[in-house]
C-alpha cells in the first residue's frame, strides 16, 4: 500500500446572517468541498479514508450531521464546552495524527470570529499558513500550489511546502449539497478534552448595533466657508487637459498613466 | 453738575462734515447721542473700492471673491496646516498601513486617526509610528504620510516583503515590538492584508487581538463578532485589528513623518513561495470590485474597436446610460447612481460627458482618465487626465502602442 496524505478540515458551526439559526458555516464547508475535490482529483496521493473531518466544540449539534452528508464516512468530536480553548485541543490531537494538509475557514461565523483559530494552529505546530485559498493548482508529496484570492477578484499563484495550513476563502467553490441519508449513517466520535480559556470573563456580547453612518464634516469658521463647502461642485483639482497634442502623445499620456498606475499587468510581466 | 454729558454743537458738526480738516480726528473717538448712549458712524464704516464707491465687507474678508476665484482656489489648496511635533516620545502608537497600490488608502487614514486618539487620551507625549512594508522605493508613490498623520514612519523596502510574505513581514514586526515595544499596534482589518498580519503578530507575540474593532474609548473596546452578527465589548487590548471608519482621519495638523531607522533585519525563511499575480478573466470580475474599468459612452462609435482595446488592456468593461439603453451594453454593466457604483483604482471614460448621476457612481475612483471629444464637459472637470479628441483615433492609437509594447517584450 503505498503512502497517502492525510488532509484534516476542521468545520464548525455556523450562523445563518438572516435567521440567526445554526448552519454549515460556509467557509467551512468550502473548505470541506474543496477537500473532497482533492481526493477526486488525486486518488494516487489521497483517499477519502484519510480526509478527517474534525470538529471542537459541543455534541448533539445536528448540523456537523451536514458536514457528513457531503460525503465524509466519519466525524471525529473533540468534546468540550462553549467555554474552552478549542485550539489547545485541537494541537494535542493534531499531534497524535499524521496531517499533512488542514483546511479550515477564514473566520468563524459566531463568537469572536476573529479568525485566530488557523493562525494559533500553524504558530504551535510550526507550519506554514496560507490564508484566503480560493483553489488548489497542484498537489504533490510535500508540496502544494494554491490560488490565494485578493481582493478585486484577483488571484494569486502560491506554492507552499508540506505540512501546511489553508484557510478557505469565500471565492472557493460553492460546497456540494449535503445529503440527508448519509448524513444520518455517519459516524461521530467523540474524544473530551476540557481546557477553559482565561480572559474572556469581562467580555459581553450584545446584538450588533448599526454603525452610525459617517457624516461629511464640514470644519468652517464662518457662513461663507460653510455656504462655499454646501455649494461647491465636486471637481477635481482640475486635472492635466491635452488638446492641442497629437493624437500619438495623447495615447503615450494615456497609456503612461496606466503603467504608473500598475495596473496593465499583461504589458508588465510578459 | 460735572456728570452732566453736554453737546458740543461744534464737534458734531465737524463729525457730521467728512470734507472739514478736523474730520478725522473726530471719527476715532466715540460719538455719543443726546441721551449718553453711543452712536455708531455709519460714515466710518467701510471702504473705498478700487473704482471709487464706497464698499462695506460685511463678511470681515471672507467673502468670495468673484474676480480672482481661481488664484484663491489655489491658494486654498496650499493652506499649510500646523506642524505637529514629537522631540522625544515616551511611547509609540505603531499602525502598520495597507498601502494598496503604494498609497494609503481611506481605512489606513482612519486607523492612524485612531491612533493619534490613543496618544492624545494619554498623559504621556506619544507619537504613532506608520509601518510601510514596499517591494521597492519605487513602489511607494504616497507623498501625504504627514497629513495622515504618521509623526515617525518606518520604510521597510525589500523584495522579499513584495507580493504574499506574511513570514518575512512578521519578522520585521517582531524586531520593533523588540526595540521600540509600542503601547499598541493597530492594523486595517481589509481584506488587503492587514487583518491577516494583525493576527499572526497576535498569535506570535502570545497576545489575544481584538478584531474588527470600530469603537475604542478610554478602557473598553466594542468590535464586531463572528458574521458580522454580535457586538463585544472588551477592555483594551495591545494589538487593536481596526474596522473601517473607527476614527476620524487627521485633518486639522500635520506630523513630522520623521524617517526612523530599523536596525539590522532579521533573517527569517519563508515557506511561502510567491510565484506572481495570476491573469483573471477580466469579464469575469464583477464591476463593482474591478480595478480597471475602461467605460464608454454615446461617443463611441465602433463598439468592435472598444471591444479589443478593452481586452488588450485587461480592463472590465462599463458603460453609460445611454450606451446601455442603446443596447451597445449588457444592463449590468452599466455604471452610475442607477447601475453600479464601481470603486475601481483607475477609470478610463470614453465618450462620456459626465452626467451627474454617472459621476456619482465613479465618485470612489481614485484616477479618472477621459476621453471626449467636448472639452467642457463635466467628466473633463472631474478627471485627472482628460484627453480631448476623437476617441475612435484615440483608442486606435492606444491599442498601436500596447501591440508595439508588446512585440518589443516578447523580442527582449
Amino acid at each position: 500500500m503505498s503512502h497517502k496524505l492525510q488532509v484534516s478540515v476542521f468545520v464548525s458551526i455556523g450562523q445563518h446572517p438572516k435567521s440567526q439559526r445554526p448552519r454549515r458555516a460556509d467557509q467551512d464547508a468550502r473548505a470541506l468541498e474543496m477537500g473532497l475535490q482533492l481526493v477526486g482529483c488525486y486518488p494516487q496521493l489521497l483517499d477519502l479514508n484519510n480526509l478527517k473531518l474534525i470538529h471542537v466544540g459541543e455534541s448533539n449539534e445536528p448540523v456537523l450531521r451536514s458536514y457528513i452528508g457531503m460525503g465524509v464516512p466519519e466525524l471525529t468530536l473533540l468534546e468540550q464546552s462553549a467555554d474552552c480553548d478549542a485550539v489547545d485541543a485541537s494541537v494535542s490531537y493534531l499531534k497524535q495524527q499524521q496531517s499533512r494538509i488542514l483546511l479550515t475557514g477564514s473566520r468563524s461565523e459566531c463568537g469572536e470570529g476573529s479568525g485566530m483559530f488557523p493562525i494559533l494552529l500553524a504558530e504551535k505546530l510550526g507550519w506554514p499558513l496560507v490564508s484566503k485559498v480560493a483553489e488548489v493548482v497542484s498537489l504533490s508529496e510535500d508540496k502544494v500550489e494554491v490560488l490565494q484570492a485578493l481582493p478585486r477578484g484577483q488571484r494569486r499563484k502560491l506554492s507552499v511546502s508540506l505540512p501546511c495550513v489553508l484557510t478557505v476563502d469565500s471565492a472557493a467553490a460553492l460546497p456540494r449539497q449535503s445529503a440527508y441519508g448519509p448524513a444520518s449513517r455517519g459516524m461521530i466520535s467523540s474524544v473530551t478534552v476540557t481546557d477553559p480559556v482565561a480572559g474572556v470573563e469581562q467580555w459581553q456580547y450584545a446584538p450588533a448595533q448599526k454603525r452610525p453612518k459617517r457624516l461629511k464634516q464640514v470644519k468652517a469658521k464662518t457662513a461663507a466657508d460653510r455656504f462655499k463647502a454646501a455649494t461647491a461642485k465636486t471637481q477635481g483639482d482640475g486635472g492635466r487637459v491635452m488638446k492641442s497634442e497629437s493624437t500619438d502623445e495623447k495615447a503615450q499620456a494615456i497609456l503612461d498613466m496606466l503603467v504608473e498606475e500598475g495596473v496593465l499587468k499583461e504589458a508588465q510581466s510578459s | 453738575m460735572s456728570n452732566v454729558i453736554r453737546r458740543d454743537p461744534r464737534a458734531q458738526w465737524i463729525a457730521r462734515n467728512r470734507l472739514h480738516p478736523l474730520h478725522q480726528a473726530t471719527v476715532e473717538t466715540e460719538v455719543r447721542g443726546p441721551s449718553g448712549l453711543i452712536r455708531k458712524n455709519p460714515h466710518a464704516v467701510g471702504f473705498i473700492g478700487p473704482n471709487g464707491i464706497k464698499r462695506i465687507d460685511r463678511l470681515a474678508g471672507n467673502a468670495a471673491h468673484t474676480t480672482v476665484r481661481r488664484s484663491t482656489s489655489q491658494e486654498a489648496v496650499e493652506v499649510q496646516l500646523p506642524l505637529h511635533t514629537v522631540e522625544q516620545a515616551e511611547f509609540y502608537v505603531a499602525v502598520v498601513v495597507d498601502l494598496v497600490g503604494g498609497r494609503l488608502t481611506s481605512h489606513d487614514k482612519d486607523v492612524l486617526g485612531q491612533g493619534h486618539q490613543l496618544v492624545n487620551a494619554s498623559a504621556q507625549n506619544g507619537a504613532v509610528v506608520a509601518v510601510v512594508f514596499a517591494g521597492s522605493d519605487s513602489d511607494i508613490k504616497e507623498q501625504g504620510f504627514d497629513l495622515a498623520g504618521a509623526d515617525r514612519l518606518m520604510v521597510i523596502t525589500g523584495k522579499e516583503y513584495d507580493g504574499y510574505s506574511p513570514e518575512n513581514k512578521i519578522a520585521i514586526l517582531q524586531s520593533i515590538d523588540l526595540a521600540i515595544s509600542p503601547r499598541h499596534w493597530l492594523f486595517p482589518d481589509s481584506q488587503a492584508g492587514g487583518h491577516e498580519l494583525g493576527i499572526r503578530l497576535a498569535a506570535r507575540l502570545a497576545e489575544r487581538a481584538a478584531t474588527g474593532v470600530w469603537k475604542v474609548s478610554a478602557d473598553q473596546i466594542s468590535c464586531r463578532g463572528g458574521g458580522d452578527l454580535t457586538d463585544i465589548s472588551r477592555p483594551l487590548t495591545r494589538i487593536l485589528v481596526l474596522a473601517e471608519e473607527c476614527a476620524d482621519p487627521v485633518d486639522e495638523f500635520r506630523c513630522e513623518a520623521k524617517l526612523m531607522p530599523l536596525e539590522q533585519a532579521p533573517e527569517s525563511i519563508s515557506r511561502i513561495q510567491d510565484l506572481g499575480p495570476v491573469s483573471v478573466d477580466p469579464s469575469q470580475i464583477a464591476l463593482a470590485e474591478a480595478e480597471f474599468i475602461l467605460s464608454a459612452g454615446n461617443g463611441i462609435r465602433n463598439w468592435d474597436q472598444f471591444h479589443a482595446v478593452a481586452t488588450q488592456l485587461g480592463a472590465t468593461e462599463g458603460a453609460s446610460r445611454v450606451a446601455v439603453d442603446d443596447g451597445f451594453m449588457p444592463r449590468e454593466r452599466q455604471v452610475g447612481a442607477t447601475g453600479t457604483w464601481v470603486s475601481a483604482r483607475v477609470y478610463v471614460a470614453v465618450g462620456i460627458s459626465g452626467a451627474i448621476q454617472h459621476l456619482q457612481g465613479i465618485g470612489q475612483c481614485e484616477k479618472v482618465i477621459a476621453i471626449n471629444i467636448d472639452a467642457g464637459c463635466d467628466m473633463v472637470k472631474r478627471a485627472n487626465l482628460s484627453v480631448i479628441g476623437d476617441s475612435e483615433e484615440i483608442l486606435q492609437a492606444l491599442s498601436e502602442k500596447l501591440n508595439q509594447q508588446k512585440v518589443v517584450d516578447d523580442v527582449a
